[in-house]
């Protein structure tokens, strides 16, 4: 790996992010990764007129980038003798590091890439082929995959699958995918690490597909557009396939909405047709490289964040879920500014107010019942439902079309059968199968909170949710409860709509429970009438 | 003979309890009392109601009974006797039926009373309607959320009594359901109040009229939540225990009237009603000779306690006492004492030492009360609303609102109601009132005098005010119901005598319930001595029941003896007429109830806020405009944004977009609501001017022109224009009319077609349907094509029936012109010169385009012989030339200062009233002689 770690490095760009820590002990990673010394950063590509926004733009890594280039300005003019003395420090690092337990993966290289970008609406979803080649010698068990931390915070969902087979008989066969530490990852890379199923022994090769999807990551530029203005975004990325391995053929296509693309980087070949833009194929890249790319172009999809949604199921055992969400909607686009004329909204609709959006649809369970829309003040008249025997949709209209940076609030609620979500398991506890996530079509949402109210004198509860999230219990009353309803509450940050899968939730529950309450009722009924009458013969007077 | 021993055993043990417990009382009307004289005591008692005096026989004790019954034939006499001992049984299983029919019937008249009032929850949503209820409901949930719940926020209480029980209620949810609750319990209130005057029948009449009387629905439909919903039913309940003393003189019922009229005075500032009514008939009754301890102890602790209590609410508080609409009550409460103690003498003097005190007392007393009464009136003269309240004296006085407030008689439910509001509200009861007025009369008692005297008094405040029409809908149904039910007893009374035969009529009649009107009268008869025992006894309740069911057996016994009369006193119909009469009654009665069916579905259930109407496939279109603006609001602007707009969306803003609003519905603050009248009808630069001062940040109007939604701002500006023009003069209403109308179209005036309103109610609505046809007014606007220089729309709603507009930032102005317009400076001055008289002296001369400026202030500063003034002045000056309002009211302070028009304290207080503070701060800075005291009053 270290042979050609110089002469890559300098041909390339390298990965910018990680160019930071110059002193100190050496990350202890030392084989498949090109060490930090001292380069230039290199001239931007020529034909990139975008490369130098590119780099102001991100934030943060800007500051790093600023550092790391003064130190490698320093670190060039220092003296030979010291570059000597830091290579030979980081060479006897290394030395010691190499008696460390190799890592499975070491020897994988990536024989063809293929990524396709789609960016059609605000959720970007990416596509990656990747044919993996084991080149060393001990079979390897895990992949991984590498993302900048700017992506990884925007990453809503991620998942892989195998392909086994040539093509007709292709099967899939899916891949846990799950965060991988590693000690030495460059500036705050993230990794994810793919079980293979088989190992993959030396010299074979897998085709993998992955897909993931990032959120909030097109950033409207100009940032704030008035009413006849349609939206432009950029969007970030590298041309390159941020990777810990070595690739030996990539090629990245990024699907835009519609040919309006006001800029894009040039990194050579690119190549644009209508819609759509090449980049590659690029040959033999070491692993880290990173070249950032920057695509401006036009996107007037609804950009529908939800920023909050509290879903709550309450089960009644008497038959029926009730159904209520609560949601805090805004428009996460180019923020509106200035007037707001309805006069030209209404009598051009194409051209005025073209990245606002006025309609949102739920898919809702089917047999959905007793719908209500409202907000905090009052019923929302307009929306409708749709109900057939596979699935209820409902299109909703918030009380006002919704343009950059406007927020509007409103609940959702509605009735379903028991039988359709409420079953009983082999053991004799009792599951909730219910679906995850929002129902709303085409939205993010920043954090989704479900509550599920259980019966009064449930016990044991616990939920099997197919992905992490964060759960903890509650207590709720309410018509007349004593001990109080178990709540479980599971909670979610950055939901795509992908994610919709059913999770369950078990517990133990005595139908002697459904009683309580009845009977509560009527023996303070009967007391009552009890009293009534003791009180109308019982004479305390003392005259008699 | 066995009943007498157990009156005596009471008189005797009452008359133990009331010496140590009643002096006053036992004094003055039972002190006589003795064994002997105990008949004629309770003749002379009871001669004070009239019921007795037509049935002399139904008075005397059992002790009398076998010497009545002498008198007729023997025969007669065993029959009845056995006919009556062998209806006892069944008397008492009838008279426990009647109960149960009647709990039953009041049950469901109170869930008719609920569920009629439904319609809007049921049509529409469960939703807060008006726009005056938002500010009830904010106070509620700022209390609820607070915690403090206050004695005198009854509904709280519930809603945290029901939360500890786990059920969980919004606020809101309670809110829209008590005005429909509490009309059912006005509905029990209502039978309580005219059971007591004409006996459970009309009581049940009446509680079923009110349960759907239109005029009360309009106030107490499922979502407004209003004071008056409540108040009705405070009013009712306080004129019930009132009337429950009057008959049984207890001081349980005197001191549970005071608690609830104090319950009145929380609820609604209508409480003066009260306070002035029972005076009144306290009064009547002492003219008329009915004076007796029951009325001193129905009306005394009213008003000792009632007042201590109303002083206690704090929008009261001292009033109770200081101004003159409660000025009736103590009147009356000193007369109530003299009389009583003229009653006292009497009885404790012989005639002839009487006569001797009378005249002594006249000459003495008739001096002392002059001296007092001129006084009196001295005090009262002195205040110049002769110490009435602006709302009372347009009460007594008809014109006086329309002339000297235009704020009250702006709202339109404060208008002298038109007949068709009559038919409207209160329908067909306006045709049976009077034969219950009659039906009043015979006979005449103090309860149903007292209700004689309240129909008349709110008929006459009922043509004074639409709104009032609410006052009048109890006593319409009470009047009503007693006519009704006196109808239905001669009729129903007739058919059953000419069907049944004469002997079974009378039989039947004895028994009771089938003629109630010989039992109420009985009732009537019997209760005021009955009830007088209880009340002197202070037993257990135990003991009064066992009392109560002795005499019901008494009333047994006397039925025979009013037998003879029942007879004699059926006027008998022929059957067909009263039969016809019947059928003709239900009609009239199933009449009034489909038109208060209708009332209550289609008149008054629609709320204010939510619009509809059909589509042409006869769906339904939902015009929400209000709610879409006020969550755009909500959600779109900064918290601390103010809004303006005209004060009748004031609370509505407030509590659905929880925006901070300038002028609400509050009519208190007249300046606020005249300032932003004003700025409504001034151009767009002044109005700009006037709200930026205020710190608007959006200016919210609605405009009905394009889908036809008649009260719009447009339809309601010429009120802005005059409540505006009665403070700030310079608003002139004439300047907005052509020849006397009210138009917008293009012979409008200019001063209207520039007004700050039609600009922002018509801006770019040519654009709509390009020739900009108002669907309200049906013309054609004058004034298409215009553009907006200090305002921004930033929301309009789907069918442009709300408006908002943002005012543009200030630097725009500054940078662009550095003069102000000469029509605010001037409308500046005499605005403030209207609010300030002082400065008329000052302002009059205030010209700062003269030439002569110079000279004048020269002149102006020479007797202060200040060199250094003159600078001053031009400093200000060049601050006022610079269209700086800082420097005009500078000017104008530093002017008055100088030439000592007001002292320094007052311009301390100007300008905080004006809210120049910044004004404080030059001129302590420029008058550097004068600094410290200056400093002192800024630090006040």
């Amino acid at each position: 790996m270290g042979q050609s770690r110089d002469s890559a490095q300098i041909e390339q760009q390298p990965y910018h992010f990680w160019i930071g820590p110059l002193k100190g002990p050496r990350p202890s990673f030392p084989l498949r990764f090109p060490l930090s010394l001292p380069v230039f950063h290199p001239p931007c590509p020529s034909n990139s007129k975008l490369c130098k926004k590119s780099s102001s733009v991100n934030a943060r890594p800007t500051e790093e980038q600023s550092r790391a280039e003064h130190k490698a300005a320093g670190a060039e003019s220092s003296p030979p003798i010291m570059r000597l003395l830091r290579l030979s420090l980081v060479l006897s690092s290394l030395a010691l590091l190499s008696f460390l337990p190799a890592s499975s993966s070491q020897d994988l290289q990536i024989v063809n890439a293929e990524r396709r970008i789609d960016l059609s609406s605000h959720i970007i979803k990416v596509f990656l082929t990747l044919k993996v080649e084991n080149t060393g010698t001990s079979p390897a068990s895990e992949v991984l995959l590498a993302f900048p931390p700017t992506q990884a915070d925007h990453l809503a969902l991620l998942k892989a699958q195998a392909v086994i087979g040539k093509r007709k008989k292709k099967t899939y066969l899916p891949l846990d995918v799950n965060p991988a530490e590693l000690p030495d990852g460059p500036n705050g890379t993230k990794y994810f690490s793919i079980s293979l199923h088989n190992k993959l022994g030396a010299g074979e090769v897998a085709t993998l597909e992955i897909l993931y999807m990032l959120t909030h990551s097109l950033d409207p530029f100009p940032v704030e557009i008035s009413q006849s203005e349609s939206q432009l975004v950029y969007y970030r990325d590298s041309a390159v396939i941020l990777s810990p391995y070595h690739i030996k053929q990539q090629t990245t296509f990024i699907k835009t909405p519609s040919s309006k693309i006001e800029s894009f980087s040039m990194v050579e070949p690119t190549n644009r047709a209508g819609a759509e833009l090449r980049y590659g194929p690029y040959e033999n890249r070491s692993p880290y490289s990173y070249s950032p790319i920057i695509v401006h172009f036009e996107n007037n999809n609804p950009f529908a964040v939800v920023e909050e949604l509290v879903r709550e199921v309450e089960i009644s055992h008497w038959g029926s879920i009730q159904v209520t969400e609560q949601y805090k909607l805004a428009h996460a686009g180019a923020r509106h500014k200035g007037v707001f004329s309805r006069v030209e909204y209404q009598s051009r609709p194409g051209s005025s107010g073209t990245s606002s959006f006025k309609h949102l649809l739920a898919r809702l369970p089917p047999r959905v019942h007793s719908m209500y829309y409202r907000d905090e003040i009052g019923n929302i008249s307009s929306s409708h439902l749709r109900l057939d025997s596979k699935k209820s949709e409902l299109e909703i209209e918030p009380r006002y079309p919704l343009f950059g940076g406007w927020k509007a609030t409103f609940v959702i609620g509605y009735g379903l059968l028991l039988e359709d979500f409420l079953f009983e398991s082999p053991d004799g506890r009792r599951y909730l199968n219910f679906t995850f996530g929002c129902p709303l079509v085409e939205t993010v949402v920043d954090k989704l909170t479900i509550k599920v109210v259980l019966p009064e004198g449930s016990l044991d509860p616990s939920v099997v949710v197919p992905f992490p999230v964060n759960q903890y219990l509650e207590k709720k009353y309410s018509y007349l409860d004593v001990v109080g309803r178990t709540v479980v509450v599971v909670e979610k940050e950055n939901v795509v709509p992908e994610q919709s899968s059913p999770f369950q939730v078990y517990y133990h529950f005595s139908p002697i429970f459904m009683l309580a309450e009845p009977m509560m009722l009527t023996s303070v009924f009967f007391l009552l009438f009890v009293t009534c009458v003791a009180y109308l013969h019982i004479d305390l007077s003392i005259r008699k | 003979m066995k009943a007498n021993i157990v009156a005596r055993g009471i008189s005797t043990l009452s008359r133990n309890f009331l010496t140590g417990s009643y002096p006053l009382r036992a004094v003055a009307a039972h002190r006589v009392w003795n064994w002997p004289s105990l008949f004629s005591s309770f003749s002379s008692s009871s001669s004070v109601h009239g019921e007795l005096q037509t049935q002399p026989s139904s008075s005397t004790r059992p002790a009398l009974l076998p010497a009545e019954s002498v008198n007729t034939s023997a025969g007669a006499r065993v029959r009845q006797s056995m006919s009556a001992s062998e209806t006892a049984g069944e008397r008492t299983v009838r008279h426990a039926f009647g109960n149960v029919l009647a709990f039953f019937i009041l049950l469901l008249i109170g869930v008719l009373a609920f569920s009629i009032r439904l319609f809007s929850v049921i049509k529409y949503e469960s939703v807060i309607h008006e726009f005056d209820p938002y500010f009830n409901y904010r106070v509620t949930q700022f209390l609820t959320k607070n915690g403090i719940y206050d004695f005198w926020n009854w509904f709280d209480d519930r809603t945290w009594v029901l939360n500890s029980l786990n059920i969980p209620l919004s606020v809101e949810t309670v809110c829209v359901f008590t005005a429909p609750t509490f009309s059912a319990f006005a509905s029990w209130a209502t039978y309580f109040l005219t059971k007591e005057v004409k006996g459970p029948g009309a009581g049940l009449a009446a509680a079923a009229l009110l349960g759907m009387v239109p005029s009360y629905i309009s106030r107490s439909v499922a979502g407004s939540y209003d004071n008056e919903a409540v108040a009705i039913f405070a009013l009712i309940f306080t004129f019930y225990l009132y009337i429950k003393t009057l008959n049984t003189g207890s001081l349980f019922y005197a001191t549970f009237n005071a608690i609830s009229y104090f319950y009145m005075v929380c609820s609604w500032g209508g409480y003066t009603f009260i306070i002035n009514l029972i005076p009144m008939h306290v009064l009547l009754c002492i003219v008329t000779g009915r004076y007796s301890s029951r009325l001193y102890i129905a009306y005394a602790p009213l008003v000792v306690l009632g007042t201590l209590l109303a002083a206690l609410v704090p929008v009261v508080g001292f009033n109770a006492v200081m101004t003159s609409e409660h000025f009736a009550s103590f009147l009356v409460f000193i007369i109530i004492h003299v009389v009583a103690l003229v009653y006292y003498i009497k009885g404790i003097l012989s005639p002839r030492m009487f006569k001797v005190a009378v005249t002594l007392v006249l000459s003495v007393g008739i001096a002392v009360c002059c001296a007092v009464i001129a006084i009196l009136i001295a005090v009262v003269a002195s205040s110049p609303t002769k110490g009435w309240s602006g709302r009372s004296l347009s009460l007594l006085d008809p014109t006086y609102a329309s002339k000297y407030i235009p704020i009250i008689a702006s709202v339109s439910e404060h208008q002298p109601p038109t007949w068709p509001s009559y038919f409207m509200d209160i329908n067909v009861l306006a045709f049976l009132v009077p034969a219950g007025i009659i039906a009043c009369f015979l006979p005449l008692s103090d309860a149903s005098s007292f209700v004689v005297l309240y129909i008349v008094t709110s008929v006459y405040f009922s043509g004074v005010m639409v709104r009032l029409m609410l006052v009048l809908a109890p006593a319409a149904c009470i009047m009503s119901g007693i006519a009704l039910s006196e109808a239905f007893d001669t009729l129903t009374g007739s058919i059953k005598f000419q069907l049944l035969g004469y002997s079974s009529v009378n039989s039947q009649a004895a028994a009771g319930d089938a003629s109630p009107d010989s039992t109420s009268a009985q009732s009537n008869a019997l209760k005021p001595d009955k009830s007088e025992e209880t009340a002197k006894e202070r037993t257990s309740k135990k003991s009064k029941k066992k009392e109560k069911e002795r005499e019901k057996e008494k009333e047994q016994v006397d039925q025979s003896s009013v037998q003879p009369r029942a007879g004699r006193r059926l006027q008998v119909l022929p059957l067909e007429a009263s039969i016809i009469g019947v059928f003709l009654l239900i009609l009239l009665g199933a009449f009034y109830v489909v038109h208060c069916v209708w009332a209550a579905a289609e008149a008054y259930s629609a709320p204010s806020i939510v619009l509809t109407s059909q589509t042409q496939d006869g769906g339904l279109h939902v015009f929400d405009d209000f709610r879409e603006a006020y969550a755009w609001l909500r959600h779109n602007t900064e918290v601390d944004d103010k809004v303006a707009s005209w004060w009748d969306y004031g609370y509505q803003t407030t509590a659905m977009a929880n925006r901070t609003v300038i002028v609400d519905n509050n009519t208190w603050n007249n300046t606020h609501i005249a300032t932003v009248g004003t700025a409504m009808s001034s151009p767009e630069k002044a109005a700009w001017e006037i709200f930026n001062s205020l710190d608007v940040k959006y200016v919210l109007v609605v405009f009905g022109g394009l889908v036809g939604y008649p009260s719009d701002d447009i339809n309601k500006f010429l009120w802005m224009v005059r409540i505006g023009g009665g403070v700030f003069p310079h608003i002139k209403e004439p300047d907005y009319l052509r020849d006397g109308q009210y138009r917008i179209d293009s012979q409008a005036t200019p001063t209207m077609l520039n007004s700050l309103m039609y600009k922002l109610s018509y801006y770019r609505f040519v654009e709509t349907d390009g020739k900009g046809f108002d669907r309200v007014r049906r013309t054609e606007i004058g004034k298409k094509y215009f553009k907006l220089t200090h305002f921004d729309e930033v929301f309009t709603t789907h069918h442009w029936m709300v408006r908002i507009y943002k005012l543009r930032p200030p630097k725009n102005r500054i940078r662009g012109k550095a003069k102000k317009s000469k029509s605010v400076r001037n409308s500046l001055i005499i605005s403030w010169s209207k609010a300030f008289p002082k400065f008329n002296a000052v302002s009059d001369r205030l010209n700062p385009a003269e030439n002569e400026f110079s000279i004048n202030l020269k002149k102006d500063c020479k007797d202060q012989e200040e060199p250094l003034a003159v600078k001053r002045f031009l400093r200000f000056y060049k601050l006022l030339s610079q269209g700086s309002e800082v420097g005009l009211v500078g000017y104008i302070l530093l002017q008055a200062i100088f030439r000592k028009v007001i002292p320094y304290r007052d311009v301390g207080k100007i300008s905080r009233i004006l809210q120049y503070c910044d004004i404080l701060v030059y001129i302590s800075v420029f008058c550097s002689r004068r600094e410290s005291r200056i400093i002192e009053f800024v630090g006040l």
